[in-house]
């Protein structure tokens, strides 16, 4: 219930200003362009079989993920830090609220930002859907993998968002962060298979790549789901970190 | 209400609050009054449960800060200092927000942000948002946030700082108006504020207690030493002469000379006799008398009688 107010609180925070809505209007703009591009030359360059199988994992792990990267910074930085700045987070650390209920309401309401992102591109596989009819359920996948893979980066921005008062280092950090996650595994020939074979578990890339080629992998899954929980667990401490520093 | 036993606070090697202790009774209208630095916040963000006391114990209402915080908080309304708000949400919305935190029943909310905008005087601008309000709107939305859920206990650090005088005035009577019904702590480092508005007044410097009086006791206190500041237009020497002549002056300060008027501070314990007399001799002997004013005695005065009072005794 208090939880709850937080998050109607928070989302009214959002809409307030216009941030969410350029934002949602350049990230729909942006992947709507590589959509039509990299469908076109899939279409007309065609690379082997399953042609649209290769251009939709193509599409979510190149496009969709990667500008989801791009822009959650630009909304977790100031989830915390931007309180602290202000002063404000002596507020809710007096009101009758507990830490926990504060960091699960920002990052709930956070998420709910960023899924409005995420319905906007049912757009694409919509429009291919009206010309060729195809079997949806790889989809399922494909979006399951991308707002988990969307909630580890909230995750991860709220608790580089605790650590701080400035929210361009909170952005420019979390950006850092996600990248590295990323790219973790892309330059394969620079280090030895074995710590390849380490790497590829902890990296993002190599998670969401499984979901978005439509399968749906319980590893995977654990994954996300106790990347997510890391941060909020660290974010829990570091809020609790005033009780023996005095600073909020 | 309020139940304060040996609290110290460290914040690394610096010691924040040295071993306070007060009570606050139910109803108690109570000024925490004190230079900046000397450890009013720390102290308020200690009973709000903002962080917990090194030592010692902390008590609203029966209950202790570190082990029942929700329901301590739930009994506490807080003005923190220098009240940030937030600024994308208009008046309306965020207090609906604070109602709704702190448990005030759906079925009274909408009756209760009505009378409590009312109260704040805030019905002109409840539509506004936080962040376009003047110093003095925001500030009784500060207030008005505290009181929302009608608390028992409310915690107002430096309420009216930067406030122009009518708004303290109301901001003031506001506050007075809660006394019986509410307890009040308040901090301020301005000292006729505590003499109109609280019952009772700790003075704290460098995180200690160094006096706990009433408010009359207080204001008599710096009655003490009362100080009057006189312009006189006349003859230096004979002025200096006949002033320090005048029974009661005990001692005589002259000032800087302004347009050719002797301008003296007369230190004396009569108070308004004095006064009597100064304006009699300067009158008789046919001098200008261009000012004659009571210097209310400044905090920084009292701190430092206080502070030489307590030395005094621990000697």
């Amino acid at each position: 219930m208090r939880t709850l107010a937080l998050v109607r609180k928070e989302l009214a925070s959002y809409f307030a200003g216009p941030l969410v809505y350029v934002v949602i209007g350049a990230f729909l703009c942006a992947t709507g362009l590589q959509f039509y591009t990299t469908l076109n030359s899939y279409v007309t360059i065609g690379f082997g079989l399953n042609i649209l199988d290769h251009f939709w994992e193509e599409f979510f792990v190149n496009y969709i993920a990667f500008y989801l990267l791009i822009v959650v910074p630009l909304f977790t930085m100031r989830l915390i830090a931007e309180e602290r700045r202000l002063g404000t987070i002596e507020l809710l650390y007096t009101y009758p609220l507990r830490d926990r209920e504060i960091m699960v309401a920002k990052f709930a309401a956070c998420l709910v930002v960023f899924l409005l992102f995420v319905a906007g591109t049912l757009l694409y596989p919509a429009i291919v859907y009206a010309i060729q009819p195809f079997d949806p359920r790889p989809f399922l996948a494909r979006y399951l993998g991308t707002v988990l893979f969307l909630a580890s980066c909230i995750a991860c921005g709220l608790f580089i968002s605790s650590l701080t008062e400035s929210q361009v280092i909170a952005s420019s950090c979390t950006f850092v962060a996600l990248l590295l996650f990323w790219i973790l595994t892309w330059n394969e020939a620079a280090v030895s298979t074995s710590l390849v074979t380490v790497l590829s578990q902890v990296s993002t890339f190599d998670h969401f790549h499984a979901f978005a080629t439509g399968v749906i992998d319980a590893k995977d899954c654990l994954y996300f789901v106790f990347f997510i929980g890391l941060f909020l667990f660290l974010t829990l401490r570091s809020m609790e970190s005033r009780q023996w520093r005095g600073r909020r | 209400m309020i139940a304060v036993e040996g609290l110290v606070k460290d914040f690394g090697r610096t010691r924040a609050v040295a071993g306070v202790s007060f009570h606050v009774a139910a109803g108690e209208i109570m000024g925490l009054l004190g230079p900046n630095g000397s450890g009013k916040t720390t102290i308020m963000r200690i009973l709000t449960g903002f962080f917990p006391p090194t030592a010692g114990n902390v008590a609203i209402d029966g209950l202790d800060v570190e082990r029942h915080p929700l329901a301590v908080r739930e009994r506490i309304g807080y003005l923190p200092e220098n009240v940030v708000l937030y600024p994308d949400l208009t008046v309306v919305r965020f207090l609906r927000f604070c109602a709704e935190v702190k448990g005030v029943p759906a079925s009274a909310r909408r009756a209760r942000l009505d009378e409590v905008i009312a109260a704040c005087g805030l019905t002109e601008v409840a539509g506004k948002l936080i962040g376009k309000l003047s110093k003095g709107y925001r500030q009784r939305v500060g207030i008005a946030q505290a009181i929302v859920h009608r608390p028992r206990v409310l915690i107002l650090d430096e309420p009216t700082v930067g406030l122009d005088p009518r708004q303290i005035i109301e901001i003031r009577t506001l506050i007075t108006s809660l006394a019986g019904s509410t307890t009040v702590l308040l901090s301020t480092h301005i000292l006729p504020e505590v003499s109109m508005t609280c019952g009772r007044v700790i003075i704290i410097d460098y995180g200690r207690i160094i006096a706990e009086d009433t408010a009359l006791g207080l204001t008599q206190r710096v009655r003490g030493s009362d100080e009057t500041r006189v312009r006189v237009v006349g003859p230096r020497p004979e002025v200096l002469a006949a002033l320090a002549t005048v029974t009661g002056v005990d001692e005589l300060r002259e000032e800087a000379a302004t347009d050719g008027a002797v301008t003296v501070v007369a230190r004396s314990t009569r108070g308004d006799d004095v006064r009597r007399d100064i304006a009699a001799l300067v009158v008789g002997r046919g001098w200008g008398l261009v000012e004659m004013r009571p210097l209310a005695m400044s905090l920084e005065d009292l701190f430092v009688r206080l502070v030489r009072d307590d030395r005094d005794a621990a000697a």
